[in-house]
């Protein structure tokens, strides 16, 4: 086997601008993936992606199977949404999501697990060289599979680009520069070779002859591996990357892998990139190989006083008490239950919440760090400046949001934000950074919205 | 020594009459024509710029007003009928009357009645809240308390009470419609201020069906129509779980107040029936 030497001692590549680096905590980093027993009841919200929420066909009282499609896409951006367990219809109502406002959910008991017959077991003896380019992507849109990094983001559009744009490199996400989540982790460990058959896939969807698998230096069993695998295939490569936080934003990766940078407003695919995430690559080669839809995903389940933080592969839908109670139930001192990761994750409401296709992991964090502690007055050390990775002044953008200086947040590239939380998480006052700029943004984009409504 | 302080006086004074000559000639030359009403009509209004006319500050709606031909549809709001005949005298025109409005806060989310179910601690803003989740009780559409129509507030009408829901002084409020604009979930109304500024009207506007609305809020509207039904001016409609009056149909009989299970309905100012306590804003309800 052709083993390609690791590069450690080399100058490691990252983003230019900004980032923050904070304490890693990937404490299920060893935990190979479990299959999360089957719960008695699932809850599929009929929006768990960017764009138009899809339109039920099924009814209350149908029996479906698991993977069968409950839900069509409405719309060019929109997503399929599949049953992810077999058993009846309960009914499809309104159910409160994770901010706590009722969606259209359809809600299905679980009766055996039954699997639509097109689904395969095992893969097709295909090579990715058989399929055409449309063949791909067509099976990506039947299996409603959207951007898993979290931004949900429907994948055959991005597979897609708008005329007059060429892609030139695929830049697969393993970064995962969150805290605590291990989830992309283990499934490159554990999946590598499935994954680097995705990665051909969407090299071939996208007319591609290179992809760069991105993976931070804290992975490097990951890395290893994945390094292995892709000297066999031509135009793969791995590129470690330094660890620093917000890596795995798409502009920052971008920026990493090939010292491209995304112009202000615009799209990877205007320097010829795209990224896809390693979770959204498997679901690819499971759409592709196996006509599987997106059903299941990992998540990490963790906590500095969780009994045993793991990766979960859980079906879509449950409910993320199900994934506490199997890492060993939640702790008594638990002050919030974070989806997603500390950074960019949000406070649930309630543990009886739906896993969703862009739940990346569970947290739960203790009550004395998850209490925000009271801010003070801007002391002008301009930490936040140096910290944001989109070149943005975000001390100022806050003052402005505050203010409601809409046109002026819009001059001043409010919405280039990403809202990756290096400015709160440095600020020393403890200032509330991003709550204002996201609510600024919010403003910013509806102004932007009306006026483009207008002119029209 | 006197030389130089009378060379500079001198020639100071020189520089200063040449510079007013110039500046006189420019002023005539370029000088803006501008309908001297505007001066007078801006002299006349409260001058607290709060767009509550729905015109840019005081300015803004003296412009409007000698523009306009009629004073119909102008309004200020913060003046009031008073203000607003003293215009109408100076511009020569017919004043348009209109019903004195007050703004009314439709959330009886009291801590009693509405029980927190987490505890938010990220910035103290309605609207920041309103935009992560559904808020601190189990009501996704009731009051935050968080007081941005405090905030909004450019006459100081309205405070948070001991209950963590808005009261406006009745005195103060001016219905200039800031904090209606400023709520995000749209409870603050501008209703009309009524007859002894007596008003009947329904204190919520939870869309939730009946059973969840009342799980997460014991004085939450039902829309059970029970008050609908009541009704006989047929001022009072129900669309998605929750009732409304029309203030401009409402004739003031309480009798939807009675009949109301959940007491949602609140009236305003109206002599004591019952044993109750009249508080300006939400009263006299309590059974």
């Amino acid at each position: 086997m052709i083993k390609k030497p690791l590069k450690y001692n080399t100058v490691l590549k990252t983003f230019k601008i900004g980032g923050v680096h904070p304490p890693e905590n990937k404490l299920s980093a060893q935990a190979p993936i479990s299959v999360l027993p089957l719960p008695e009841q699932v809850i599929i919200p009929l929006s768990q992606h960017i764009g138009a929420p899809a339109i039920p066909t099924v009814k209350k009282g149908d029996r479906v199977k698991a993977g069968q499609l409950i839900g069509q896409a409405a719309g060019f951006i929109s997503a399929n949404i599949h049953s992810s367990v077999s058993g009846t219809v309960v009914g499809i109502d309104s159910v409160t999501d994770a901010s706590g406002y009722a969606r259209p959910s359809v809600i299905i008991k679980v009766e055996g697990d039954e699997w639509e017959d097109t689904v395969l077991e095992k893969a097709e003896a295909k090579k990715p060289g058989d399929y055409s380019k449309e063949e791909i992507i067509k099976a990506i849109a039947a299996a409603g599979i959207v951007g898993m990094g979290g931004a949900t983001f429907p994948t055959q559009v991005k597979l897609s680009p708008p005329p007059g744009n060429k892609a030139e490199t695929l830049i697969v996400n393993g970064v995962e520069c969150e805290p605590y989540l291990t989830a992309d982790h283990r499934l490159m460990l554990e999946h590598g070779e499935e994954l680097m058959t995705g990665v051909q896939l969407i090299m071939r969807a996208l007319d591609v002859r290179r992809a760069v698998v991105g993976i931070e230096n804290n992975k490097r069993d990951a890395i290893e591996l994945l390094t292995r695998l892709a000297a066999q295939i031509p135009g793969v490569e791995v590129c470690p990357l330094k660890v620093r936080y917000p890596q795995g934003g798409e502009k920052q990766l971008i920026k990493a892998v090939t010292g491209k940078s995304v112009p202000s407003g615009g799209l990877p695919i205007a320097v010829g990139a795209v990224v896809q995430n390693v979770g959204t690559v498997y679901a690819v080669y499971e759409a592709v190989m196996k006509h599987k839809p997106l059903v299941e995903r990992v998540v990490t389940v963790t906590g500095k006083a969780v009994k045993n933080p793991g990766n979960y592969l859980c079906r879509i839908g449950t409910p993320i008490s199900k994934l506490i109670e199997a890492a060993g139930g939640m702790p008594e001192d638990t002050g919030k239950v974070i989806s997603g990761g500390p950074m960019m994750g949000k406070a649930v409401m309630s543990t009886e919440i739906a896993v969703t296709k862009g739940t990346s992991g569970v947290l739960l964090m203790r009550e004395n760090e998850s209490r925000r502690p009271a801010y003070r007055n801007c002391i002008r050390c301009a930490k936040c400046v140096s910290a944001c990775p989109m070149g943005l002044e975000p001390f100022r953008l806050m003052l402005l949001s505050e203010q409601g200086l809409t046109e002026t947040l819009e001059q001043e590239r409010v919405m280039d934000c990403i809202e990756c939380g290096s400015c709160s998480f440095t600020c020393p006052a403890h200032r509330p950074l991003l709550d204002l700029i996201r609510l600024g943004k919010n403003r910013t984009g509806q102004m932007i919205r009306a006026r483009k409504a207008k002119n029209q | 020594m006197t030389t130089t302080i009378l060379f500079t006086i001198i020639s100071l004074c020189l520089i200063g009459i040449a510079s007013a000559v110039i500046l006189y000639f420019v002023a005539q030359k370029f000088k803006v024509d501008e309908d001297p009403r505007i001066d007078i009509v801006e002299e006349l209004l409260p001058g607290a710029n709060c767009g509550g006319c729905g015109k840019p500050g005081c300015r803004g709606f003296a412009e409007a007003t000698v523009k306009a031909d009629s004073l119909d549809g102008l309004f200020c709001p913060v003046g009031g009928a008073a203000t607003m005949t003293k215009i109408a005298s100076a511009l020569g025109r017919e004043v348009v009357m209109q019903t004195p409005k007050i703004a009314v806060v439709r959330c009886n989310g009291t801590c009693e009645h509405r029980p927190r179910t987490s505890h938010y601690d990220g910035y103290k803003s309605c609207a920041v809240e309103h935009s992560l989740y559904r808020g601190e009780t189990d009501c996704a559409y009731g009051c935050l308390g968080c007081g941005d129509c405090v905030k909004a507030c450019a006459f100081d009408a309205i405070r948070m009470d001991e209950n963590g829901l808005p009261a406006v002084d009745e005195e103060k409020c001016v219905a200039c419609g800031a904090c209606v604009k400023a709520c995000p979930r749209n409870i603050i109304e501008l209703r009309n201020q009524g007859p002894k500024g007596r008003r009947v009207f329904v204190s919520c506007v939870n869309k939730d069906k009946g059973a969840a609305a009342r799980k997460a809020c014991a004085a939450a509207c039902i829309g059970c129509g029970k008050c609908a039904k009541e009704c006989p001016f047929g001022a009072i409609t129900v669309e998605n779980n929750v009732a409304y009056i029309d203030f401009n149909k409402c004739r003031l009989c309480r009798k939807c107040v009675s009949a109301c299970p959940t007491h949602a309905i609140h009236e305003v100012n109206f002599p004591a029936r019952k044993i109750t306590e009249a508080t300006p804003e939400a009263s006299t309800t309590e059974a």
